[in-house]
């Protein structure tokens, strides 16, 4: 009764559109490029794992998105960094590029 | 004469293309175009009844182009415009008794005889899909505001873009604009921000369309229709006229005012 009165004077929205926006975003993501969201999480990790290695990053402010725009996809990963790794890693991985010059 | 012809499809069943196909058919005729509807759903044809000309079938589409009569003899004329005819689909045939090759010679062949071909697409991306896009020179893409059928539509879109088909245009049925007021339906932009295509039009819920197709007769026939209005403002925009869009008017505008009334009250 009350959500009745609620809905007759436009108090409270259910707003499911929200919901059916933001889950058509992400199926359709898949659809058109063939990747399950599964696929999409183990990307998510392998790519910090990676990352990892070479930067020390800020695992909480990450923010791993896709977007879509006229109908292309991006995926947008907004990676804090706390700075280099230790010097030592720097240098290990320098190295080889310099001797190639 | 080079008409135009395109393809009215969706993907998901039940969004109203046959309805769609009808309406805007007739709006063509109405304004005394030259149109010829084909059924391309073979084995379960509607575009018939909606359309009221379910008596008077003789010829199908699959005698035509299997050659057992000449394309005339299958084509129905309206008994109420003089400018509109249909092709009926086989009932007892399945899609693969027409191919897309065949299809694109029978467009090709409407074509010089009319000014639109207007193609009514069955469910589905199979062989019906495939055969009812050969010919089409554009799509108008049905979706109602639906996760399940944006979902389809956008499918749909793609597929037609592989297909050469680029500028579809995209027309959402059965609007219901107080549950979109209420946060509880995907409005136009949602849905075109999503889907990326141009807007055609907009129709919304309307009773009247079951009344109509009882009765075989398209909305755009009755004044008080809602959706048949909306329509024939989608008919104009394919015959190239700078129709704007309209904001659909909240069906329960008594509400509106109770609320407007009680928040100028608080």
């Amino acid at each position: 009764m009350l959500d009745l009165f609620y809905r007759l004077f436009g108090k409270e929205n259910s707003n499911s559109k929200e919901i059916a926006s933001e889950r058509l975003r992400l199926v359709l993501v898949q659809d058109r490029y063939s990747v399950s969201a599964d696929i999409l999480e183990t990307l998510k990790e392998e790519m910090l794992a990676v990352i990892k290695k070479y930067l020390d990053i800020d695992a909480d402010g990450l923010c791993v998105q896709v977007e879509n725009d006229n109908r292309t996809v991006a995926l947008v990963a907004n990676i804090p960094i706390r700075g280099l790794h230790h010097s030592e890693r720097e240098e290990e991985h320098n190295a080889p590029t310099t001797s190639a010059v | 004469m080079k008409g135009k012809v395109l393809v009215v499809t969706s993907g998901k069943g039940g969004v109203g293309k046959t309805t769609t196909t009808a309406n805007l058919g007739t709006a063509l005729a109405m304004k005394e175009q030259k149109v010829v509807l084909v059924d391309t759903d073979i084995g379960l044809r509607n575009l018939d009844v909606v359309m009221g000309l379910e008596n008077r079938i003789v010829f199908d589409i699959v005698d035509v182009v299997n050659g057992d009569c000449k394309l005339n003899q299958a084509l129905i004329r309206d008994k109420r415009f003089e400018g509109m005819y249909l092709l009926p689909a086989a009932q007892t045939r399945d899609k693969t008794a027409v191919s897309p090759h065949q299809m694109k010679i029978l467009t090709e062949e409407l074509k010089k005889e009319f000014d639109y071909v207007l193609i009514d697409c069955p469910a589905g991306i199979e062989r019906g899909f495939k055969n009812a896009i050969a010919g089409a020179d554009q799509a108008v893409v049905v979706a109602t505001p639906e996760v399940s059928s944006i979902r389809d539509a956008d499918r749909i879109i793609g597929l037609l873009e592989s297909a050469g088909l680029k500028n579809s245009r995209l027309i959402i049925n059965r609007m219901r604009p107080q549950m979109v007021h209420m946060g509880d339906m995907m409005d136009i932009d949602d849905i075109t921000d999503i889907l990326a295509i141009d807007l055609l039009g907009v129709v919304p819920e309307d009773e009247a369309i079951v009344v109509s197709t009882n009765r075989g007769e398209p909305a755009v026939l009755s004044r008080t229709s809602k959706a048949g209005e909306a329509y024939l403002r989608i008919c104009s925009r394919i015959m190239g006229e700078d129709v704007p869009f309209v904001p659909l008017d909240e069906p329960n505008s008594f509400f509106r005012r109770m609320r407007r009334a009680f928040r100028m009250a608080r």
